[in-house]
């Protein structure tokens, strides 16, 4: 009798399927192994339709071997039925192998497997339990888990560890699939963790912690087990060598991290269970070995477990230290994994996270692009206002050599950080020129008329901002966004990069042809877009108001382009030939310098506050008229609308409210693009609309915002306010106007206006006025307040904005 | 829980595929593409570990073959490392000194070793020694079983 030694046993081959494997890597293309294969399924399928002979292992393993090669073996699955249904321990073996790898749950096959697991559960030998059990918690449709679960349990309460390890984690592939049966095993599960063995104690431990994740009862009921748990990882972390469990000197990792997984899901949120893991916690993370990736895989759960549940604020500085010093481990995997963990932290735990933004900086120069993903992240959540300018440095020289990938990211971070922090108006625009220059094609598109917008909210650096971006469009002009933005500066603020004038910067003398010439460059150049191209015609036309001697450069541009093929610079180019020859007169004024912009409210805070507020014009009283600027002489060039020749004026009925709602915000809609590449939409520059208070009582407001929006039709919008303390309700409007002009009141949005100014109400009004009377509008209001009717007529005599 | 646990050589011939949730053969065939494809081409110094989907991918190279295990986002990712390189100590052990031959002419052996390792995408058993008995005694078992055939395959 030949004793068997390990190795003896280890290398008893499967001669034929050894023979095939060899013919099949032997062929040399692929079209030669395909034969093989085909020779050999048909030998297999050929084999499969005998009787019983003995090979039948051999076989299917050939076949299962055929299709991790990607070839079909469906033919099997029949066999895989049968083999596990023999009382071979070898077939079974195999046969419950190819089930696992050929058969899933949506095989109609799959179900006559069932019986047989059923039997093989209850087999006198352990290793076919154990079959029976592996292929259960592999491929156990929900079916089978509901057929089956009474007998897991069984063998949850009684077997050997062996036996009822393996239970342990079938019974969590059947919660899985059916989430009432964690009822079923819940008492078995609270037993098992009075086992010595560990691998039971393991698979208890998951399905607790399957069980505790599904239903906030067996939550509540497994955590009374808390004690039970602390007690158990303390044996594991005060014991002495377990040569059986060890691993670099930690006993049993794989379970101390389970059991620190399960204390973490029952200490969350729960003060009492925090308390009982307290000091184990404290513990585990001061006394794990971390020289090998083991333990730091101890303490990183330990961390996790810190973190989420309601620990000490000694403890959770430790915690947050220990990840300070992974940070700092030359093993880049724990450095990875450091910072996914900060991330999550650096909301709640701000300050402790702070204290290691040096290392997390130094991490933005590592070499994998994980970790360089991942302080990215973290650093620019760590910016704030006192460490805005150093940090700022770093992620500037991170955006000049970080992967392209990161580029759009960091980019945006940036601007973001530069908006909520930046200590100075100079400052900020700086950053974002750095940033246009550096990555300029991986900025979002509303960088421009942000960008924009600030520069023309800084007055104070107008002079200094056109030299910067003069400089920068002589270098490069491929960055679309900075061309645009230098472009525009250009045309408007041209009249200062002329004079030369500008203590911050060198200075250097820029003659009109050194001007003319940069934006022809990039009207000329390939690489701009057709809207860089735009904004380069545009900034050309506006500097014919603003030097004196090159007009007639400008006049010959502005010309040639009227015939260039692309629509949009044609039209443009025919617009401004129309400006140079018809309408001359016109051209300084509609050239100007543009207004300031309205901040579009995104919520953010600058450091500094910008420059010009929004002009408020003084709220009338009843009856007054409005002293606005407006022209009163016909030859004045901006007065398009003759609104003001003397007419006579009747009040008319308002006509019935319109059906629909046209709710138009009151403040500005202004998005500086629209604007700026809309110069010529209304021959003039158009200001924002100013909301101008014509009725005030008690708290209760009325404005007008006005609009114009053709030659002679214009929508007027009533707003009702309410900053008094009582409500008001039936708020409603009507309007009169003069006898020639047409009304259309459209519906309004409501009629209730709730005390405290929390909401309010809009109603807009259609103006035709196609005979340009005098424009006038009576407008009565009447609501309810404090139980009493309250009525009053106002009269507007002019409209701002018209 | 892991997901599933993938071995390929250099060349990404596949070697071993576990799935531990239920998959349709097309969506099996494109993560071993997806997988092969973002492993290989992975610089050498990086970090182990990846983010696909909703998933961590874990993958780790020991001579001709890569590991690559797929875990959920709630895993640690270290103790998957310490996964990895048990099955491969476990490998070593019943092999001597295993090499990609040896899971490439007895891959069945190779899942009957990881099925007593990891089951239901959890770890089954944390002591090697006991996945060592237990395998040894198992193939005992099929060798009595078979025994008689295979003298008779010998000598007949």
């Amino acid at each position: 009798m030949l004793q068997h030694s390990y190795t003896h046993t280890a290398m008893s081959p499967s001669v034929p399927l050894q023979e095939m494997i060899r013919a099949i890597r032997s062929a040399r293309t692929q079209c030669e192994e395909r034969g093989v294969i085909q020779r050999e399924c048909a030998a297999i399928r050929a084999q499969f339709r005998q009787a019983d002979n003995g090979g039948r292992s051999h076989n299917l393993a050939k076949l299962l071997y055929v299709h991790m090669l990607g070839y079909p073996a469906h033919f099997g699955q029949m066999e895989c039925v049968r083999m596990i249904a023999s009382s071979r321990y070898s077939e079974k073996r195999v046969g419950y192998l190819g089930a696992m790898m050929l058969l899933d749950e949506k095989q109609d096959a799959s179900l006559l497997i069932t019986n047989s697991i059923k039997n093989d559960l209850s087999h006198s030998n352990q290793y076919v339990q154990s079959l029976a059990l592996c292929t259960l918690a592999c491929m156990g449709s929900a079916e089978m888990c509901r057929d089956l679960a009474p007998e897991i349990d069984r063998l949850l309460r009684a077997s050997n560890s062996y036996i009822k390890k393996k239970a342990a984690l079938c019974a969590v592939h059947i919660v899985r699939k059916v989430h009432e049966l964690g009822e079923l095993f819940a008492p078995a599960a609270r037993s098992l963790l009075s086992e010595k063995n560990h691998g039971v104690l393991h698979g208890a431990v998951v399905l607790i912690t399957e069980l505790c994740e599904r239903s906030s009862e067996s939550l509540e009921r497994f955590r009374k087990t808390v004690p039970d748990l602390v007690q158990i990882m303390k044996g594991l972390v005060i014991s002495g060598y377990s040569p059986e469990h060890d691993v670099a000197g930690i006993s049993d990792p794989f379970l101390q991290v389970r059991l620190l997984r399960l204390l973490r899901i029952l200490g969350r949120n729960n003060e009492t269970a925090s308390d009982a893991m307290n000091d184990l916690l404290a513990q585990v993370a001061t006394n794990t070995d971390s020289t090998k990736t083991v333990g730091n895989a101890v303490l990183y759960e330990t961390v996790l477990t810190v973190l989420d549940i309601k620990s000490e604020s000694g403890l959770r500085v430790l915690a947050v230290n220990i990840l300070g010093r992974f940070l700092l481990n030359n093993d880049r995997n724990i450095r990875y994994i450091a910072m996914t963990s900060l991330q999550k932290i650096v909301g709640t735990d701000h300050n402790a996270v702070q204290r290691h933004r040096g290392t997390i900086v130094d991490c933005l120069k590592d070499q994998d692009a994980s970790v360089k993903r991942r302080a990215l992240d973290l650093s620019l959540a760590l910016v704030s206002a006192s460490n805005i300018r150093s940090m700022m440095k770093e992620l500037l020289l991170f955006l000049s050599s970080c992967p392209p990938e990161l580029r759009s990211q960091a980019a945006n971070g940036i601007f973001t950080a530069a908006e909520r922090y930046a200590p100075s108006k100079r400052w900020h625009i700086d950053t974002i020129l750095h940033v246009l220059i550096t990555a300029g094609g991986d900025v979002r598109d509303e960088t421009v008329p942000n960008l924009i917008q600030l520069i023309t909210n800084t007055s104070e650096l107008h002079c200094y901002t056109v030299h910067k971006l003069y400089r920068a469009l002589l270098s490069d002009i491929s960055q679309q966004s900075l061309v645009q933005v230098a472009c525009w500066c250009i045309g408007e603020y041209g009249d200062l990069l002329l004079r030369g004038d500008c203590q911050e910067v060198e200075p250097m003398q820029v003659c009109e042809d050194d001007v003319l010439d940069a934006l022809e460059t990039v009207l000329q150049s390939h690489m701009s877009s057709t809207a860089t191209r735009g904004f380069a015609l545009t900034a050309t036309m506006k500097l014919s108001t603003r030097i004196t001697d090159n007009v007639d450069r400008i006049r010959s541009i502005v010309s040639i382009y009227g015939s260039c093929i692309d629509l949009e610079l044609q039209q443009r180019a025919v617009e401004y030939n129309a400006l140079f020859k018809k309408y001359d007169h016109m051209r300084a004024a509609v050239l100007e310098r543009m207004p300031v912009i309205e901040r579009n409210s995104s919520g953010l805070i600058n450091g500094d506050p910008t420059g010009e507020p929004v002009k408020e014009v003084q709220p009338s009283k009843v009856k007054t008229e409005v002293s606005l600027p407006l022209p009163q002489a016909a030859d004045q060039t901006c007065d398009l609308l003759d609104l003001l020749s003397s007419s006579e004026q009747q009040p008319q009925s308002p006509p019935a409210a319109g059906s629909s709602i046209l709710t138009q915000p009151l403040g500005t809609d202004c998005s500086a693009g629209r604007d700026l590449l809309d110069l010529l939409g209304g021959l003039e520059p158009t200001p924002p609309p100013t909301a101008v208070t014509v009725y005030e009582k008690d708290g209760v407001t009325l404005t007008i915002v006005c609009e114009k929006q053709s030659d002679s039709a214009m929508t007027v919008t009533l707003t009702g306010f309410n900053s008094s303390d009582c409500d008001v309700s039936s708020f409603t409007l009507q309007a009169a106007v003069p006898k020639s002009v047409q009304l259309h009141m459209k519906a309004p949005s409501g009629d209730s206006l709730p005390a405290g100014g929390a909401a309010k109400v809009t109603q807009v009004v259609l103006l035709n006025n196609p005979n340009k009377v005098n424009l006038k509008m009576r407008i009565r209001v009447s609501y309810s307040c404090r139980g009493s009717t309250v009525q009053e007529t106002v009269q507007v005599d002019s409209f701002p904005g018209l | 829980m892991m997901r599933f646990l993938l071995l390929f050589s250099r060349q990404g011939r596949l070697r071993l595929q576990k799935w531990f949730t239920p998959m349709m053969d097309r969506e099996k065939k494109k993560i071993i593409r997806d997988m092969t494809t973002m492993v290989l081409s992975r610089q050498p110094r990086t970090c182990n570990f990846m983010q696909w989907k909703d998933l961590k991918i874990i993958y780790k190279r020991y001579a001709s073959l890569y590991f690559c295990l797929a875990i959920e986002s709630q895993e640690n990712e270290l103790l998957a490392l310490e996964v990895i390189h048990r099955y491969v100590e476990l490998l070593d052990k019943y092999f001597g000194n295993v090499c990609e031959l040896d899971i490439i002419f007895n891959f069945e052996k190779a899942y009957f070793i990881l099925d007593e390792f990891l089951m239901g995408g959890e770890i089954q058993e944390t002591s090697k020694q006991i996945v060592n008995r237990s395998i040894d005694a198992s193939d005992m078992l099929q060798e009595d079983d078979s025994s008689e055939w295979y003298e008779v395959q010998l000598f007949g």
